[in-house]
């Protein structure tokens, strides 16, 4: 905690001067003081259009939220996978069908329960896997064939696939029909969120292996979700989440299509994830533009003939970023403001932030504050009754037609350098992002921009509200556990599963069926990443700073 | 020159590093930047460093101070086995600086074990700047 006095004394001379500020967004866009008719998209029929209507400016759908709300997805796992599994089941129980399982550090960068770098994390801010037995348990006695499961995990998502496809199978539940997602999406780990096994090249092979198999034999699994959410908690403006997330995107379409894939057949199981921040009309606009150059890119560059391949269906998610400790019951205000400008957007599915959770994990009681947001935003304010309600505003028009503008630039740069792989490689992407956060940074320091709570309006003494426990059960039941399977599996299968994937991995075959047989064999979680790094290296990030 | 210490006209070294499976790096990238921009040099450690290896570097860098960031609630072990590190190193001269989500009971735990600073979420720049400064004086007097 910093010393509040001295805090507010190193802010005080800037706040008081600051009220002829130029208007200006988080990308650094100026901002008229009213906007005109000419300001104003002119071409409603084909860059606008009606709702349902290509390019999709205005929404995906034609009915939008009168045909259907938008899902509240609240994302939760925690402790070990009988924690997780009664979760699991109580929500069931209350008439969910959608899970959402959140991973722990451990297992999102493929350690296993005992690894010595895993002391300390196991099950902390999600539920530990170490091996098939532990995805077992988490989805005891749950119908698979009846939910779906939305899984955050990216660098092991081959491996996680694989033991969701086993536990399937074990249960009855064919591969076919098992309905889900796994995040997956590498090259934001790469930009952003920096939790990756391998090289880019390698991880990419991996995801082609998942999009190939999961196009023919996992109909229902969407084995990527393209995420800006990350990119944008790590300093990025509104535009660069914008640009380097649909970047992202096309580079996996065109990775599909290199690959012998219809780009029909793969591409309506692309779906997105972004941030809903804190400046209200610029994100509404970021969602409305980036609905109409994915419709666009997809049709006119990639060849797209069905609908849904053009259609741009989006999770999101309020700014863990804008939320401040200091006063922590302001963030309640924060995350309204932000999950209005989600469904003003046309968003699919949304999760609130708890208003707690720039101290540590949310409690119980704030997590339902946020599902309350979200549905008083839905059954009270009358904000889904017409879709698309700020279509048409002289500025938010402007400022769909700016954001697109801005992100092309974007898509220019980064093609002129050979496309996403080598713009991650030559540090361009994180560059750019770090130099964004770091002229936040200023603004807030100098006052030009305020946050109240932190550098206005500021309170002396505040005293924590919630403290993460460090809680070492889970790392004791999931390190015994993981023992006991050792003893009890069958060594010699194990190390054959484990050759066989070594030579795909050192191939250039699919490998999914071989990391299915791997996991089958009770292989651990990290046995299985260790021949990728012993096939494919490791990857230190070019320096950014 | 702002940075440089008028009185002993030497540059701060300062190794920068989140010593945990951590990869959120906004905060220690824009501290990294911030640093520089005081005139200081200003190494990073990369990503997922154990704090063997931010002790190891730290020593063969010869810097001056090490400033730590987690914000997955591992200072507490992490934290203190650097500055274990260090000793181990013999280098217990290198001052030790922390940030992050940090609970005021912890903090007085960090400090007890010579981990000063301990700087939570929307500290001034300038602020961390400032015990910096003060906590690399307080090692060149010790080198003299």
């Amino acid at each position: 905690m910093p010393d509040k006095k001295s805090q507010s004394r190193a802010y005080r001379p800037q706040i008081e001067n600051t009220t002829t500020r130029e208007k200006t967004n988080s990308s650094e866009m100026k901002l008229k003081d009213f906007y005109l008719p000419e300001d104003a998209e002119e071409n409603y029929a084909s860059r606008i259009a009606d709702p349902g209507v290509y390019p999709y400016t205005r929404g995906i759908h034609k009915d939008m939220y009168k045909g259907k709300l938008w899902t509240m997805r609240m994302f939760s796992g925690f402790g070990t996978p009988e924690d997780t599994n009664g979760r699991l089941k109580l929500l069931l129980s209350h008439g969910e069908t959608g899970l959402s399982v959140a991973f722990d550090m451990p297992t999102l960068y493929g350690l296993d329960a005992n690894s010595e770098r895993a002391h300390g994390e196991v099950g902390k801010c999600g539920v530990n896997v170490s091996s098939l037995k532990d995805m077992e348990i988490i989805f005891k006695g749950i119908p698979l064939d009846q939910v779906s499961t939305s899984m955050t995990i990216n660098a092991p998502a081959n491996i996680l696939t694989a033991m969701y496809a086993a536990v399937g199978e074990k249960g009855g539940t064919p591969k076919r029909n098992l309905a889900g997602t796994v995040q997956a999406d590498i090259l934001k780990e790469y930009i952003a969120q920096k939790e990756w096994l391998y090289p880019p090249e390698a991880h990419m092979r991996i995801i082609r292996d998942m999009m190939v198999y999961c196009t023919n034999h996992m109909p229902k699994w969407n084995y990527i979700s393209i995420s800006g959410y990350h990119i944008r908690e790590a300093g990025a403006s509104a535009v660069q989440e914008l640009a380097f997330t649909l970047a992202d995107g096309f580079e996996y379409v065109k990775m599909g299509i290199a690959n012998g894939l219809n780009v029909d057949s793969f591409a309506p199981r692309l779906s997105f994830f972004f941030n809903s921040s804190i400046n209200f009309f610029e994100e509404v606009a970021k969602f409305r533009a980036a609905r109409r150059i994915w419709a666009r890119e997809m049709k006119e560059t990639y060849g797209a003939k069905n609908d849904r391949s053009m259609k741009l269906r989006f999770h999101s998610q309020t700014s863990g970023y804008s939320l401040t400790w200091q006063q922590p019951l302001n963030n309640i205000v924060r995350t309204t403001v932000e999950g209005m400008a989600a469904v003003l957007g046309g968003t699919q599915s949304l999760h609130t932030n708890s208003y707690d959770e720039a101290w540590a994990l949310p409690s119980e009681k704030a997590v339902e504050v946020a599902l309350r947001t979200q549905q008083i935003l839905a059954y009270e304010t009358g904000i889904p009754d017409v879709i698309d309600p700020l279509g048409g505003s002289y500025y938010i028009e402007n400022l769909t037609d700016r954001m697109e503008e801005e992100a092309y630039k974007y898509f220019k740069t980064i093609n002129g350098m050979g496309g996403v792989v080598n713009a991650i490689k030559n540090g361009y992407l994180q560059r750019e992002i770090a130099a964004t956060a770091y002229a936040y940074q200023r603004k807030v320091e100098s006052g030009e921009m305020k946050i109240v709570g932190v550098n206005a309006f500021t309170k002396e003494n505040e005293q924590p509200i919630n403290v993460l426990k460090i809680d070492l059960k889970a790392e004791k039941i999931q390190r015994k556990r993981l023992q006991e399977i050792k003893l009890k599996r069958n060594d010699n299968a194990v190390q054959k599963s484990l050759e066989r994937l070594r030579e795909v991995y050192s191939g250039d075959e699919n490998s999914m069926e071989r990391i299915i047989e791997a996991v089958k064999s009770y292989a651990t979680l990290e046995e299985i990443t260790n021949i990728g790094r012993e096939v494919f290296g490791g990857w230190k990030e070019p320096t950014i700073i | 020159m702002e940075g440089t210490n008028d009185y002993m006209k030497r540059k701060i070294r300062i190794l920068v590093a989140k010593p945990a499976l951590d990869g959120h790096d906004r905060g220690v990238l824009v501290l990294a930047k911030a640093f520089r921009d005081a005139g200081m040099e200003v190494l990073y450690a990369g990503l997922l460093p154990t704090p063997e290896t931010v002790a190891r570097i730290a020593v063969d860098e010869d810097v001056d101070v090490v400033a730590l960031s987690l914000h997955n609630s591992a200072h507490l072990s992490a934290f203190p086995e650097v500055k274990r590190w260090l000793k181990r190193l013999g280098a217990s001269d290198i001052q030790v600086v922390g940030g992050g989500i940090i609970p005021p009971s912890d903090k007085k735990k960090l400090e007890k074990l010579g981990i000063t600073g301990n700087f939570g979420p929307g500290t001034p720049l300038e602020l961390v700047i400032e015990h910096v400064r003060k906590v690399a004086k307080k090692k060149w007097k010790s080198d003299q």
